[in-house]
């Protein structure tokens, strides 16, 4: 799967959420069983996205190339798996946002050119689900309309990796 | 605003003034894989390392410490398949031989205060007890940094600890880190690194500093930075200007005072190395077996320390007493000085060096329901076979295994 490599992205939003809040505390089981680590291939890992989220089991079925997922806080806590966020490559997600995000996972999106946003503060309700979005990864802005919200920017280590499609990529130009 | 010692080093090793909350570019001055992830790293350096995968070959190695030698075939493949990458480009590897990276990285003074060195070891911010950043990371990381030499880095905020008083008799740095563990659980200090003070960490020895450093990844910090007294700038033969200190108006996110006061010996019953309690509290507890070695405890200091206390006793029958050295040099000065022979003839069962009992199975796992002593730094379900692992100091290890139930080390002797 091929992406742009744009700085604003337009998509539909899916907001996950445990009842009235915004999901916190995802782990990379919920995201990527590790019944399916065994997996090497990108492309078949998007089937198992969310395979293991109470409410979003059928989430790969229904995820259409461009969306954007949005949850709440310490999002990919747990293991160092690299498929918690290559699923999402697969499936054609093209961003990622919460309010935070568990240290490894960051590390590993950003390594994999894959965009996330951190909200911090973000309230649970302000966007709905399925609004069409707008997110700007420079200035870490999530929009539609008249309603916006003001994250934390892309750094810019994130950006030249993003902009060279992966740690390995932004190498062979330096 | 001055700046913190982890502030300072990512500065001068990035060119940019590095705050807590920067994304800096950091050179790294030691680029080292395990056998565990190793192999990863060498099939990414294969992929898209092109003609010239190494930056630096005499800052870049491999460890081999897990499983050593390799007793299951896909490690024995591993280790092989690193063997030869490193022959292809001429790279040193500290082979089955040699122990435990972390260590060797210091033995050898390849880790300086003030240093920077990454590897696939989570427990490589154990660099901490030099004043020196250290730090655990994937595979793609790590070749990434044999490629290029740098690593990006969230600079993290940076906690103080001052810890008060001088602990008790027969309390070792173990029960130090311990006393932490209970203090600030795995998650207060989490994402953060955290700088040490107060009159304890001044006098530490540097294996002292070893220990307490290497449980900073069960405390949930990044590192804990230990700044270089007289023992450790004395180990490294170097002055104080050499070293990383933070700035007397450096930032902190938050500043706590820890009394260990006469603190009395811990351990840390499964399954959480947080799960602290005093040794007093389990005296009940029959043991099955006792682990001495490690990053956290197999040092010279260490093992001499397990080897006096065990002259003149004989391991509980039915206990099962594995010791390992830390590093070959470790076992080559034990062996000098005839204190291995102290340990085997009191009934020790010594192995070679490495990570032992706390890795894969060098030494033997536990069966489901064996009661472990372990002086190693996780005992989460799993990590050391079936059975409960308690983690405790050296003494505790040492009594435990000779009176065959938990016990501190005032049971078995009077000591300094
Ligand atoms: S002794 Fe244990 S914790 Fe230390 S490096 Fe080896 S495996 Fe890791």
């Amino acid at each position: 799967m091929t992406r742009t490599r744009d700085m604003i992205l337009r998509g539909r939003l899916w907001v996950l959420k445990s009842g009235e809040n915004l999901f916190s505390d995802i782990d990379t089981d919920m995201i990527y069983h590790n019944a399916h680590l065994a997996v090497t291939s990108i492309d078949e890992m998007g089937q198992f996205a969310f395979g293991n989220l109470d409410g979003y089991r059928d989430f790969a079925g229904r995820a259409q190339p461009g969306d954007i997922i949005l949850t709440g806080e310490n999002f990919g806590s747990g293991s160092s798996r690299q498929h918690a966020v290559d699923c999402f490559s697969a499936l054609g997600v093209q961003a990622v946002i919460a309010r935070s995000f568990g240290a490894i996972y960051k590390r590993n999106a950003i390594n994999s050119g894959f965009p996330i946003i951190e909200l911090p503060g973000l309230p649970d309700s302000l966007f709905e689900h399925f609004d069409d979005v707008e997110l700007d990864l420079e200035k870490g802005i999530l929009s539609k309309g008249e309603k916006s919200f003001n994250g934390n920017p892309m750094s810019e280590v994130a950006k030249d990796i993003y902009m060279a499609g992966g740690l390995f990529q932004y190498a062979e130009q330096i | 605003m001055g700046r913190t010692i982890v502030e300072k080093i990512m500065s001068s090793h990035s060119g940019v003034d590095c705050r807590a909350g920067d994304v800096a570019w950091i050179d790294i001055d030691n680029r080292t894989a395990r056998d565990f992830a190793g192999a990863s790293v060498v099939g990414n350096l294969e992929k898209y390392g092109g003609d010239f995968p190494i930056n630096d070959r005499q800052k870049t190695f491999f460890t081999f410490d897990c499983n050593v030698p390799a007793n299951t075939i896909p490690y024995a493949n591993n280790q092989h398949r690193i063997r030869l990458f490193a022959r292809k480009h001429d790279l040193k590897v500290f082979d089955v031989d040699a122990g435990i990276g972390s260590h060797i990285v210091i033995e050898n003074k390849f880790g300086k205060p003030g240093t920077t060195t990454v590897g696939t070891d989570s427990h490589l911010n154990i660099m901490g007890s030099v004043g020196a950043f250290g730090q655990g990371m994937g595979d793609v990381d790590i070749a990434y940094a044999f490629k290029t030499g740098n690593v990006w880095y969230d600079v993290p905020q940076t906690v103080k600890v001052t810890l008060e008083g001088i602990p008790a008799k027969g309390t070792e740095a173990k029960d130090v880190a311990l006393a932490m563990l209970r203090r600030f659980n795995n998650h207060e200090l989490l994402g953060k690194a955290v700088e040490i003070y107060g009159s304890w960490v001044e006098t530490a020895t540097l294996e002292d500093c070893i220990t307490f450093s290497s449980l900073a990844t069960e405390m949930g910090a990044i590192i804990a930075l230990i700044p270089p007294n007289d023992n450790v700038l004395g180990f490294f033969d170097i002055s104080r200007e050499e070293a990383v200190y933070a700035d007397s108006d450096a930032e902190y996110s938050e500043e706590y005072v820890l009394d260990i006061n006469e603190l009395e010996p811990l351990i840390a019953a499964p399954p959480s190395p947080s799960n602290v309690s005093p040794v007093s509290e389990h005296s009940d507890v029959k043991v099955d077996g006792v682990f001495i070695g490690s990053c956290t405890n197999g040092t010279y200091q260490d093992l001499k320390y397990a080897a006096e206390l065990l002259k003149g006793h004989k391991v509980a029958s039915g206990i099962m007493l594995k010791v390992v050295p830390a590093t070959r040099e470790t076992w080559s000065r034990l062996l000098d000085e005839g204190l291995l022979k102290d340990i085997f003839d009191a009934g020790g069962i010594i192995s070679n060096a490495g990570c032992g009992g706390c890795a894969s199975g060098q030494i033997g796992m536990t069966g489901e329901k064996e009661i472990q002593v372990s002086t190693s730094n996780r005992n989460f379900k799993g990590k050391q076979g079936k059975g409960n692992t308690y983690l405790a100091g050296v003494g505790t290890a040492v009594a435990s295994a000779v009176l065959g139930r938990i016990a501190s080390v005032h049971e078995l002797k009077e000591v300094r």
